[in-house]
């Protein structure tokens, strides 16, 4: 099982749309939201996601489909 | 001995003792390390300062690590330097230029990376390792050389050849990853969950940051006990641009120096600009992008302090500015033929954006400018590779005397 942190960020259009909800739907992944703020013209979400490697990465490229921007808790840890 | 109490994470408060984390348990946001300020009170004073050593462990009351016995290249004390000449050109009367890029292994890296070196073998940490294109790489190998330990590189497999050697050198662990920029990050992050290593920029980064801190209290001591009016600083993370602010304020709340009023200037390429982005559109939160720029030492897309810079910029009154591609290299070049220092990519940025913040009328004449250079500019030869045009002789006296007739 892999444990993922991760963020997404949903444009206007996509706030209303319960795209967490279909992600563990479709996808094996345990989704478990931990800090978010929505408001009327966007949103974010911090989320840590359990699962087997491959659910959560098909499962991210779904995400990343629907428009929502999937990034990493972390930032960049690659530097300069 | 020490005066740092623990860690507490900057979204919702939370305490943790000091531990290698950097990352809230509970709502993942970042930790920050706490300090027992009013014991620091009792005992730190500009002469305490003055008889340590010239090196950033001189202010190691107020840096996370014990600075007894560090691992130290001697980073730090740079020189501050009075800028005549492109003060001149400029119309400032008071600009200075802080020279990092004369650290042991040529940018301000050393810093973060002799707090967290330190920091790591308290932890008893046999291993250092972390994620990157150059300056960070080469500064992690030289204190793992230095220290004794074992030292992970991770870049990706890209990279030119010529910045793998400023790592190499040192014999560390290089390790070329097959895949995009994105990949590279996520496997990092990974694997400092699954080593027992001592990732600088990942589990010990409350600390490496921490280390930035040192470009304000040098600047302030050596401007004679005083922050500067303005602050040029380019912005990758927006770490380093954070930390000096702090560090102005820690010594402001200790009494070493008067109240503060620094305007901090951010800057970052056209190519990668998230956070001055997101302060022209007026967010509060740093919209991730892909870098594609020059300057590599900048090109974080997904700014890991972005929302913390964004504040800084607003209780300072700062600004952030955006340089086109095309001014860095002008930039690294104006910098060179005015005061003799050659700066990479990051540098070239910096000098561009005070260019264009006295064109705007921002800093006035008589106003103590500080321009922050990051790194050495032998790192990043190639993006100045058109200043290249040698005359072209015979071995004779004739040829050169007609040569120079000529030019």
């Amino acid at each position: 099982m892999t444990k993922l942190r991760v963020r997404f960020t949903f444009p206007d259009n996509l706030v209303p749309r319960p795209v967490i909800w279909e992600l563990s739907q479709t996808f094996k992944v345990v989704t478990n939201i931990r800090r978010a703020e929505v408001q009327e013209n966007t949103g974010w979400v911090i989320l840590e996601l359990t699962g087997e490697e491959v659910e959560i990465q098909t499962g991210l490229e779904w995400v990343r489909t629907t428009g929502v921007e999937v990034e990493l808790v972390s930032g960049d840890v690659l530097e300069g | 001995m020490g005066y740092l109490t623990g860690l507490r994470c900057r979204s919702c408060g939370r305490d943790y003792p000091a531990v290698p984390l950097n990352a809230c348990d509970l709502c993942f946001g970042p930790l920050e390390t706490t300090y027992d300020y009013k014991a620091i009170s009792k005992v730190l004073t500009r002469k305490r300062i003055q008889n340590g050593p010239l090196t950033i462990w001189r202010y190691q009351d107020l840096l996370p690590a014990d600075g007894t016995d560090p691992i130290d290249l001697s980073t730090g004390f740079t020189p501050l330097i009075k800028a005549r000449n492109l003060g001149r050109l400029l119309g400032l009367n008071e600009l200075y230029l802080k020279n990092d890029a004369v650290n042991p292994s040529y940018s301000f890296k050393d810093r973060v990376v002799s707090v967290a070196a330190t920091k790591a073998r308290e932890f008893e940490f046999d291993t250092l390792a972390c994620a990157s294109t150059g300056n960070l790489g080469g500064s992690v190998a030289a204190h793992a050389a230095r220290a004794g330990m074992a030292s992970y590189i991770f870049f990706p497999a890209d990279l030119e050849h010529g910045k793998m050697v400023g790592a190499a050198v040192y014999k560390p662990t290089l390790v070329a990853v097959n895949g995009s920029y994105d990949q590279v990050n996520r496997l990092c992050s990974e694997l400092a969950d699954s080593y027992p290593w001592a990732f600088v920029n990942i589990n010990m980064r409350p600390y490496y940051s921490e280390g930035s801190k040192t470009l304000g209290y040098e600047v302030a001591e050596q401007l004679g006990w005083k922050a500067p009016n303005h602050c040029i600083i380019p912005a990758a993370s927006g770490s380093l641009y954070t930390k000096i602010w702090k560090g102005f304020h820690e010594l402001a709340s200790l009494d070493l120096i008067p109240p503060v009023h620094t305007e901090m200037h951010l800057t970052q390429p056209a190519g990668c600009s998230p956070i001055a982005t997101a302060h022209e559109e007026g967010l509060d939160q740093v919209r991730p992008i892909k870098p594609d720029t020059l300057a590599k030492s900048l090109a974080i897309g997904n700014p890991a302090d972005g929302f913390y810079a964004l504040q800084v910029i607003q209780a300072s009154k700062g600004t952030a500015t955006i340089v086109p591609e095309e001014e860095i290299a002008e930039g690294i070049e104006y910098l060179a033929q005015t005061e003799g220092i050659f700066t990479e990519t990051a540098g070239g940025v910096a000098v561009s954006a005070l260019r264009r913040l006295v064109q705007r009328g921002v800093i006035k004449a008589d106003e103590t400018t500080v321009l922050y250079v990051t790194g050495n500019g032998l790192k990043t030869v190639e993006v100045v590779q058109s200043v290249v045009h040698p005359l072209n002789i015979s071995p004779t006296m004739t040829s050169f005397q007609q040569s120079i007739k000529s030019e």
